[in-house]
């Protein structure tokens, strides 16, 4: 285990990452009607500056020896209660710090991009308080020093999305589908929770570098319990396998956010969750598994969802499901995927981030409509879109030399060297992959145009385009840039360690099986929706199969029947019960005293006649009784 | 500065107030004269916590003795421990908010003397409540609280306030007369074992009463306190009183009194019955978390906004009883930490909503619709108000349940993960309340002329949002507080917190906190 040391020079600007971006949430969000006009400068100022401390302080981590570079910046005590002591402290070493980078530069882009694309609307401040608190909170979630702190970060990405996704308050729509994600949520927050509470239990501490030295003292039940909760919380906010259901119904914010959410911020939290607690998992065999099979269900399930959505957005968001299914399948298989996971993360935050904001830019060109039946030749009037968004899906499916290539690939392999069976449901996967995103990239952007009449398609204004082509650039390169000469290995090898996989196959024969599974998805869907025409109506008459993919698999059926409706059922009970039963009984006894009092006053009647006879009565009763005692 | 009367000054301010909105001649005074009074209470209370000191020699501070009825060793004595001060503190924050929140709800020409009168009464009577040291002081004020409570239900509400009023009032006699049962118990028995008896709280909380007579007088203080928390399921009348009462009274209710039953279970069940609490802890444990669940799965099934209000605060009070009875440092500083936070969010969560009813005349929820689009800040408050509600990290409940959930783990692992459900629960009825009130288009009762808040409105949920904040961001402020005054109860207990269960014996002693 590395050594943390504590913060001092350049990284004591660490809190600085964080600060910027909630100070300017906290500005923009409330002020008012005052920063109407310059709030969204405000608002990319900030993530702007983060960046800037972030590639300043990945400097000065660079200049350090490997095992050193991990620094602690503590803040001040949040509770000390016992031996529970929670400290508001930063860690930032090689693992946090890919993440800053990454949300503060992708999340800088989409800033950049959402001043066009907000244009135009009243609540653009609003927005930008949003998105800021947004970037604060996951930062916070990445460079907490504790599970603690993590999961304050947690909850607010949780918050952040709620309100992204809820952005547009009047429509009827965006209500259900925010408080869908927030209650999802924290059904894997439960775990976290509980996580927690099993730690403190346990190890008497909470925080990470705690946790790891106490663990290998720990029984296998414990560790494995813990494994299991921490994987709840990270279905939730990764939107794995069962908890998958809310991020298809997210679409309903306004397009950047989905690029936040689906590439910089929040899907990839459980990702990190899971990479990060790789001493507790590397203990925890039973844990991991179960970690591979979430990973495999979603990363299939998602490609299938994926292949059948005519909503551009809901498409691709199928497409992350099952892009981070990859990212748990690999951080599942313990050191020989943590780098790989990461490393997936890292350029899929490129090339998703660059999909999203050019389906936005789509959108943007086609008054707001999603549905790609009515898309098709957009080429001809959005080249640049065409391309940056043409370079993301080849990157995504993995075409040497670009992103995805470098880095699913290596996933592919290490899960082969794990099972064939995990390797080649991988494979199966990146051929579903190609098949969704091609059939994306087919019915946007090539083919006959299907456009309603109403719209004139043109090509975004460069607040939007250039965001898209600075995504595109790292779509293709950084994929190299990170896995050359073991480059990213190296770098996080002193946090989540890393070994080797050993397959009986080799690099070739493997990257040929992978791409000839593309290939495979690529022709299906040249032969599907190239060389055929595209119905403008989705057909009616569609097999089982679809028909299920356009439900999302059945999870809302699923999920309505099985809680919302008994549910919904129970709290109706209960209602009843507690004003008939419970206060019914509380006010029964109140009536019944009330009547035995009633019953007492009858007698006082206030009648000297009634009253005369009652002791009348009572003389002869008292004569009575004593003429037959006395005798 | 120490040997100031504190106590006895912030009791009496309020009742010099109420003295000087009885004598005014002119009704548009009284306003005024009240929330002047109160920020003056605030003020003796500032200056008394800036006094304090935390983890001091005495357990007991600013104490003030003067002789009663020394014939049944009656004394008024007033003094605070760490759990008595952020309490103190709480009724002094609160009750000036809620007398701005209340300046239009009563009619200026009609009995606004007797509303804010009786306000200010009863933030004394609180005041002296958790202060009081002598037990018998305590019932009195325990009783006599009910008073103004009463007519505040009674005089000023809904449609149904003197069934509500009435169903309060019963309820809290027929606690409190099983409660005095109780307390001349206490008395004989301290006669019998000092051979005279007394009511002093410091003398009466280190006898050792026989197992027997403790069990059968800790029931009866813990039923009075009980209802007053309200425990399940003692707690229908919670409903009714809240409802039917005026946002401010509702807010006074729970908010204030109702922290009197979970404090008087901590100060007097568990200090003067030790073995008594023991024996019956996990049972209130059960009854506790059957609070939480339950209280929060009736609030989803609510239509009436206060209701659904009054049955969250069932089940954040069932947190509030579970961290007390798992008897660890972690959960009973987590539930007086949550009893401080929980004021706060829920006088937030019931002002908003008048704000509201005020506008829309209905306590209908399916009424409402589409606040947001009308008025924005209104509908940004509500939302607030109900984060810190659904314990939001970063907001004051979270510390508060978070300790208590911890901290009762350690005691009682299966009942903490069936708490972990309200966690779910309570996301889902705020953020529905959320949902159908302020998003859609307007509709119903909501209207172009609605109206967002006015200054004076925003004024009172500033300062609550920054408290709340400031306690989410920073809760060590007052949980040190807190810490001595838990430590010692445990200590009076004989609990001690359990040691981590994978950590060699040679690490655990490590443990810092004596």
């Amino acid at each position: 285990m590395e050594t943390i040391t504590a913060a001092s020079g350049t990284t004591s600007l660490t809190w600085l990452l964080i600060a910027l971006p909630l100070a300017g949430a906290v500005i923009l969000l409330g002020t008012g009607r005052v920063t109407n006009k310059w709030g969204h400068l405000l608002g990319v100022a900030t993530i702007a500056g983060s960046f800037g401390v972030a590639v300043a302080l990945w400097l000065s981590l660079l200049a350090k020896p490997s095992e050193d570079r991990a620094v602690r910046q503590f803040l001040f005590t949040w509770l000390d209660l016992g031996r529970f002591k929670v400290d508001v402290a930063l860690q930032l070493d090689q693992l946090s710090m890919a993440f800053v980078l990454l949300i503060t530069g992708v999340g800088l882009l989409i800033h950049v991009y959402a001043v066009g694309y907000m244009k135009g609307d009243d609540g653009r401040r609003r927005f930008f308080g949003y998105l800021n608190l947004f970037v604060a909170a996951m930062l916070l979630l990445v460079l907490a020093d504790s599970y603690v702190l993590l999961y304050v970060g947690w909850e607010g990405v949780g918050l952040a999305s709620y309100l992204l996704i809820g952005y547009y308050q009047t429509r009827d729509t965006a209500g259900p589908a925010a408080k869908k994600a927030f209650v999802v949520n924290r059904v894997g927050d439960i775990g976290m929770s509980v996580a927690i509470m099993l730690m403190f239990a346990a190890f008497g501490t909470v925080t990470f570098q705690g946790v790891f030295e106490a663990a290998p003292g720990a029984s296998s039940a414990m560790v494995n319990g813990i494994g299991f909760m921490l994987l709840l919380a990270a279905c939730g906010k990764s939107a794995q396998f069962p908890l998958q259901s809310w991020l298809l119904d997210a679409m309903e914010g306004p397009t950047p956010v989905s690029a936040l959410i689906h590439a910089a911020t929040m899907v990839t939290a459980g990702v990190y969750l899971i990479a990060r607690s790789n001493p507790i998992f590397d203990l925890a065999p039973t844990a991991q598994m179960a970690v591979i099979i979430v990973g495999l269900i979603t990363l299939l399930a998602g490609g299938i969802i994926a292949s059948a959505k005519d909503d551009i957005k809901k498409a691709l968001a199928g497409s992350t499901m099952s892009a981070i299914g990859y990212m748990m399948l690999a951080v599942g298989l313990g050191p020989t995927g943590y780098v790989f996971a990461i490393a997936f993360l890292l350029a899929h935050g490129f090339f998703k981030a660059g999909l999203f904001l050019g389906a936005g830019s789509v959108m943007h060109g086609m008054n707001d409509q999603v549905n790609m039946r009515r898309f098709g030749g957009l080429r001809s009037v959005m080249a640049i879109t065409t391309a940056t968004f043409g370079l993301g899906y080849l990157a995504i499916i993995g075409i040497p030399p670009l992103a995805g290539y470098f880095t699913k690939d290596l996933i592919i392999e290490s899960a082969l060297a794990r099972s064939p069976i995990i390797g080649g449901l991988a494979i199966i996967g990146a051929g579903l992959t190609a098949f969704y995103m091609s059939r994306i990239f087919f019915m946007t952007f090539i083919g006959k145009k299907r456009w309603t009449e109403d719209v004139h398609p043109h090509e975004s204004p460069w607040s939007m385009t250039v965001p898209m082509l600075v995504l595109a650039i790292g779509s293709v390169a950084s994929g190299y840039l990170l896995m050359r000469d073991y480059t990213l290995e190296k770098w996080l090898e002193p946090v989540t360690g890393f070994v080797e996989p050993e397959t009986s196959l080799s690099h070739v024969v493997v990257t040929s099986i992978t791409l000839t599974s593309v290939a495979v998805g690529i022709v299906a869907a040249i032969l599907l929706y190239l060389r055929r025409d595209v119905p403008q109506v989705a057909p009616e008459k569609v097999s089982f199969l679809v028909v299920a993919a356009r439900k999302d698999l059945f999870g809302d059926a699923f999920n309505e029947a099985v809680f919302m409706r008994p549910g919904q059922w129970l709290t109706r009970s209960l209602v009843w019960v507690d004003n008939r039963v419970i206060d019914g009984a509380v006010n029964g006894v109140a009536a019944s005293l009330g009547g035995l009092s009633a019953r007492a006053r009858r007698i006082q009647t206030g009648y000297t006649r009634s009253y005369s006879l009652v002791m009348l009565s009572g003389a002869l009763l008292v004569l009575v009784l004593l003429a037959i005692v006395g005798r | 500065m120490r040997n100031v009367p504190w106590l006895l000054i912030a009791g009496l301010v309020p009742l010099v107030g109420t003295a000087l909105i009885a004598v005014v001649p002119r009704k548009s005074w009284v306003r005024g004269i009240a929330l002047g009074t109160s920020l003056v209470t605030l003020a003796v209370v500032v200056a008394m916590a800036t006094q304090f000191q935390i983890g001091g020699p005495d357990k007991f501070q600013f104490v003030t003795t003067y002789s009663w009825i020394p014939a049944f060793g009656v004394s008024f004595t007033l003094g605070v421990d760490g759990i008595g001060l952020v309490l103190v503190a709480l009724a002094a924050c609160l009750v000036p908010v809620v007398l701005l929140a209340s300046w239009r709800d009563v009619e200026p020409t009609g009995s606004i003397k007797s509303y804010f009168g009786l306000m200010l009464v009863l933030q004394s009577m609180i005041i002296w409540v958790f202060s009081a040291l002598d037990v018998f002081l305590f019932y009195l004020l325990f009783e006599a609280m009910l008073i103004p409570a009463y007519l505040l239900i009674g005089r000023f509400g809904g449609a149904q306030r003197s069934y509500a009023a009435m169903k309060f009032l019963l309820y809290s006699l027929f606690g409190g007369l099983v409660m005095l049962a109780a307390l001349i118990g206490l008395y004989v028995a301290s006669q019998t074992l000092l051979g005279n008896g007394t009511f002093d709280f410091q003398t009466l909380s280190s006898l050792e009463i026989n197992t027997g007579l403790q069990n059968w007088l800790f029931l009866g203080f813990f039923l009075a306190f009980a209802i007053k928390a309200p425990l399940w399921p003692l707690h229908t009348w919670l409903p009714d009183a809240a409802s039917e009462a005026k946002p401010g009274t509702a807010v006074m209710l729970v908010a204030l009194m109702d922290k009197v039953g979970t404090f008087g279970m901590i100060r007097y069940c568990l200090e003067l019955f030790p073995d008594a609490s023991r024996t019956f802890a996990f049972t209130i444990c059960i009854l506790a978390v059957v609070s939480i669940v339950y209280g929060a799965l009736v609030a989803i099934g609510q239509t009436d906004i206060m209701r659904l209000i009054s049955y969250t605060s069932v089940s954040h009070f069932g947190f509030i009883i579970l961290g007390i009875f798992a008897f660890t440092s972690q959960g009973q500083t987590g539930s007086v930490f949550y009893m401080v936070a929980h004021g706060f969010s829920t006088a937030a969560l019931f002002l908003i909503a008048g704000v509201m009813m005020a506008r829309g005349k209905s306590r209908n929820i399916a009424d409402y619709g589409g606040v947001f689009k009308v008025a924005p800040l209104l509908a940004g408050f509500v939302l607030i108000a109900g984060l810190s509600g659904l314990a939001l990290p970063g907001m004051a409940s979270f510390p508060g349940e978070f300790l208590v959930l911890v901290g009762s783990f350690l005691r009682y692992p299966v009942l903490a993960i069936i708490a972990t459900v309200a966690i779910v629960l309570s996301a889902v009825y705020i953020l529905w309340l959320y949902q159908r009130v302020a998003t859609g288009e307007p509709r119903g009762v909501v209207t172009e002329k609605f109206g967002d808040l006015r200054s004076r409105e925003v004024w009172v949920f500033v300062p609550l949002v920054a408290v709340m904040i400031a306690l989410g961001v920073y809760p060590q402020a007052v949980t040190r507080v807190i810490e001595p005054a838990v430590q010692s109860t445990l200590d009076r207990v004989g609990a001690v917190n359990p040691e981590p269960t994978a950590l060699k014996p040679a690490e655990s002693t490590k443990e810092t906190t004596p």
